[in-house]
Formats: structure tokens, sequence, C-alpha cells
């Protein structure tokens, strides 16, 4: 597997624990988009649980963009990754 | 994100914890409950079930636990009444692997016994009972209770599957009593060990046995402080008292509108006084004729007098919630209550006359009192 060079946008409430950062830049090994959080959270602990229910799924109201579609549309956490893609965590829309 | 407000309770103080569907906030007044001053919103746009306070072994410490539509719920703390929180990285209260099994909400935070300042109990959905015991550091799963066999049988009501009541006998440290809706009340004799169903004369009008051994839709339990073996349940249609620590039930639906309701409350001092809300049908859920009374009793149960001073009696088709009405400690008693319209309510005279806290607050799901002590370096 090869090195990857990866960069999360981070949402505004979660970027206290990112260290303060809106953008995280990883080079690291990774094929799906799984695999790629999994960099993340390694770097960024505190993201995880807010992002990834204790079964390890992306919570219902969390939406995931790799450059620019959503991985709803693309085969979910199991979805490709490639070097130098943009891993963009939103909230949805939601609420009332 | 609105600008919050924070207070500064002095000792004496009574504070007010109140959960609501998108925040908390905390309310404050001297000793004679007439003026109140409101902090917050904390945790703007959360869910917030479950508030508590912990004072013992010097803390003056609330918990609460909100639950975010987007990123998920956990418990925080603050030490200086909501002027900062704790945001633990890896959420605390979490199943563990094995279990299949990811939290939606917190429900419940009581402190443990006196003797057990360390102690803390928190109860979830899916119906689940977590402890502490590092003063809320780390969390672990029942896991007898998790384990039990008529788990898979329990079912989620209309706020979902979750463990709502947590009471800590006073007297006897291995005795836990916990509720689920809808599964009924569970005991264990052992410090959680194993856990057996206790719903002796509690209906389940739902079901085709009417008095099953577990199954129950019990809204809230409450225990009598100073006389442990009093207890009132509210229920999904039933209103009950018990005499001998929960273990068998008598109806004592005398006189009142509806038993059906979900909040109650027992006075700190007189455990044959009790408070209840009833409300209108399975169906409708709002308090009947439109009419706000809280309901007292002074007789444990045996009549009910209706408690109107200073509530609206007309057009108000309100609903308040299991966790949504409280005492205080004082003498006289403090009664206190918030409705899903977003409108808190307190009574300084035990429920003899009541005034408006607050209203347009966002709906109410939560409400916990407390005398504050401060320890003498933060006076």
């Amino acid at each position: 597997m090869s090195v990857l060079s990866l960069l999360f946008v981070i949402p505004g409430p979660l970027r206290e624990l990112a260290g303060n950062r809106d953008e995280v830049r990883i080079d690291g090994e990774a094929r799906s988009v799984s695999e790629a959080l999994s960099l993340l959270f390694a770097t960024c602990p505190g993201v995880r649980d807010r992002v990834v229910t204790e079964l390890g799924e992306v919570r219902p109201h969390v939406n995931i963009f790799v450059d620019g579609e959503s991985i709803r549309y693309t085969g979910g956490t199991g979805a490709p990754v490639r070097d130098g893609a943009e891993i963009l965590i939103l909230p949805a829309l939601s609420g009332g | 994100m609105p600008d919050t407000h924070n207070i500064t309770p002095e000792n004496g103080d009574v504070l007010l914890l109140v959960g609501t569907m998108k925040g908390a906030f905390l309310f404050r007044s001297p000793k004679g409950r007439r003026s109140w001053e409101m902090g917050g919103p904390y945790f703007p746009g959360s869910a917030v079930y479950a508030m508590g306070y912990d004072a013992r072994a010097g803390r003056h410490r609330i918990w609460a636990g909100p639950n975010s539509m987007h990123w998920g719920g956990l418990l925080r703390s603050s030490d200086d009444f909501g002027q900062s929180w704790t945001n633990p990285e890896e959420a605390n209260v979490k199943f563990p692997e094995g279990t299949d099994a990811a939290l939606k909400q917190i429900w419940q935070i009581v402190p443990g016994r006196e003797e057990e300042p360390d102690a803390l109990y928190c109860g979830v959905e899916p119906a689940a009972l977590f402890v502490s015991h590092d003063a809320g550091q780390s969390w672990s799963l029942s896991k007898p209770l998790w384990d039990h066999p008529q788990r898979a049988r329990w079912e989620p009501g209309g706020g979902g599957l979750c463990l709502h009541t947590i009471l800590l006998d006073p007297t006897d440290s291995y005795r836990i009593r916990i509720a689920v809706s809808t599964g009924g009340m569970y005991v264990t004799d052992d410090a959680g060990t194993t856990w057996r169903p206790s719903n002796q004369g509690v209906r389940a009008e739902f079901l085709p046995e009417k008095y099953p051994e577990f199954g129950q839709c019990v809204h809230k339990v409450v225990q009598a402080k100073g006389q442990p073996d009093r207890m009132y349940l509210q229920n999904h249609w039933g209103l009950y008292r018990s005499d001998d620590r929960g273990e068998s039930w008598s109806d004592i639906a005398n006189g009142v509108p509806s038993d059906f309701g979900f909040a109650m409350a027992v006075h700190p001092q007189d455990a044959d006084c009790a408070f209840i809300i009833p409300l209108e049908s399975d169906g409708f859920r709002c308090t009947p004729e439109g009419k706000l009374r809280v309901y007292r009793t002074r007789d444990a149960g045996k009549t009910w007098q209706a408690m109107t001073k200073g509530l609206p009696q007309e057009g108000a088709y309100e609903t308040v919630l299991r966790d949504a009405m409280t005492v205080d400690s004082l003498d006289p008693a403090g009664v206190y209550f918030g409705t899903r319209n977003g409108k808190l309510f307190g009574s300084a005279d035990e429920g003899k006359s009541w005034m408006g806290l607050a209203d347009g607050l966002p709906a109410i799901v939560s409400v916990r009192a407390a005398v504050i002590s401060l320890p003498e370096k933060l006076q």
C-alpha cells in the first residue's frame, strides 16, 4: 500500500478537539474512507467519538464528502480514496 | 451561537438545573425563592435530558448529559456553576465492544450515597446502567443488567427504550432499584451482581396479561428520603404507593382527573406528601381541561388536592415529562416543574402557590434542585 497525502477539513464544533485546526493534513497508508478516518482519529483522538458511534458507523447526522462527493453515494466508508484527496466532515442539515 | 449569561450562586442559594431540548439553563435564588436569576444557555442546540448536582466531598459539581444531534452525547461537568465545562476527548459513557449497541441518549445522572463519594450512576438509552467509581473519570456498563435474559423483551416507549430512574437505597448499600420504559422495575440486592424484576401490583394496560412479571411502562418512581420503605410510582396508566421498599404496589389514584402522567416528586421531609401532574389519556398527553394543576397528597395517596394558585387554568394544554419536576430540601419545601412549552414554575410553599420563573425556554425535559453549601475557601 502506498502512502497517500490526505487533507481533512474539520467543522467548527470539532476544531477544539483537533488542536484548534480547521484543516489537518496527514500522510499515511489508506485504501478506503474508513482507513483514512482511522488516520485522522489516530492524530486527533477526540474527533473519533463525535464522528462515529461505538459501532464504528458514521453518525446519522454527519456527512463526509471526499473530493466534493458524499460517501453515501460512493460506497460509504468502504469507498476508495486517492492521493491528494480532500475529506470534508460536515454536520448534516437537521434539527428543528 | 447565543451569548451565555453566567450566574454566581452564593452559600444558601437554591440552584435549579434545567435541561431542555436545546440546551441547559441554571437558575439561582436566595433562600426565600422569590427572585430568580437565569444562567445559560449551555450546550445550545443539544438536548439535555439529564442533569445532576454532586455536593459530596466538598464538591459543587454540576453534571449534564448533552446530546448533539450531530456529534452524539457524553457527560460533562462544571465546578464553577457553568462558566466552564469538561469536554473529554473520548466519550465517557459508551457501550463496550461486544454489546452491539451505541449510546442514543443519557437519561439520568445520580450521585452515589454519601459513604461512596466517588460513585456515580448513569441511566441511558438503549436501556442500560453505567457506573463510575472514580467521580466520573471512567464509566463501566452494568453487564449483569445488560445480559438479563428479559432485556430482549423490553420495548421502547414514545421516548425510546430508556433507563430513566435510579434509586439508591439509603440504608442498604447493596440495593439499587432502576426503572425502564418499557421493561418495568428491576432491583439488585447484591450491588448489581444480579437483578430481578420487581413489579408486583403494577398494571400493564397495553399487554394481554395486565399484571406481568415485567414489561410495565413505569414512568417515574420516587423514594421518601427519611422513610425509604415508602415509594410512589407514576405509571403509564396507574398511580401507586409502596410501603415495602418497592416489593409490592397499591393503587392510589383516588380522585385525580387521570392516572396517566409522567412527573412525580416526594416531599423531602414528609413521606406522606407527594406531587404529581396528571395528563389526559395516552393519546393527548396534555393537562386535562386545559388546566395546569399540580396534585398533592398529604396522606400517602388516600386523597389528592389540586394546587392551582398561580397556575394557568384556561387554555393551558401543557405536558410535563418524567424528569421535569423536583423538590428542594428546604422547609417549607420548594417544588419546581417545567413544561414542554418551555414554562418553568416554582412554589416556595409546598405547592400552595406558584410563580412563573421562566416562559419561552426550549421544551423542558429535566429539572433538578440543590441548596448550595460551598466549601469555606470558595465563600
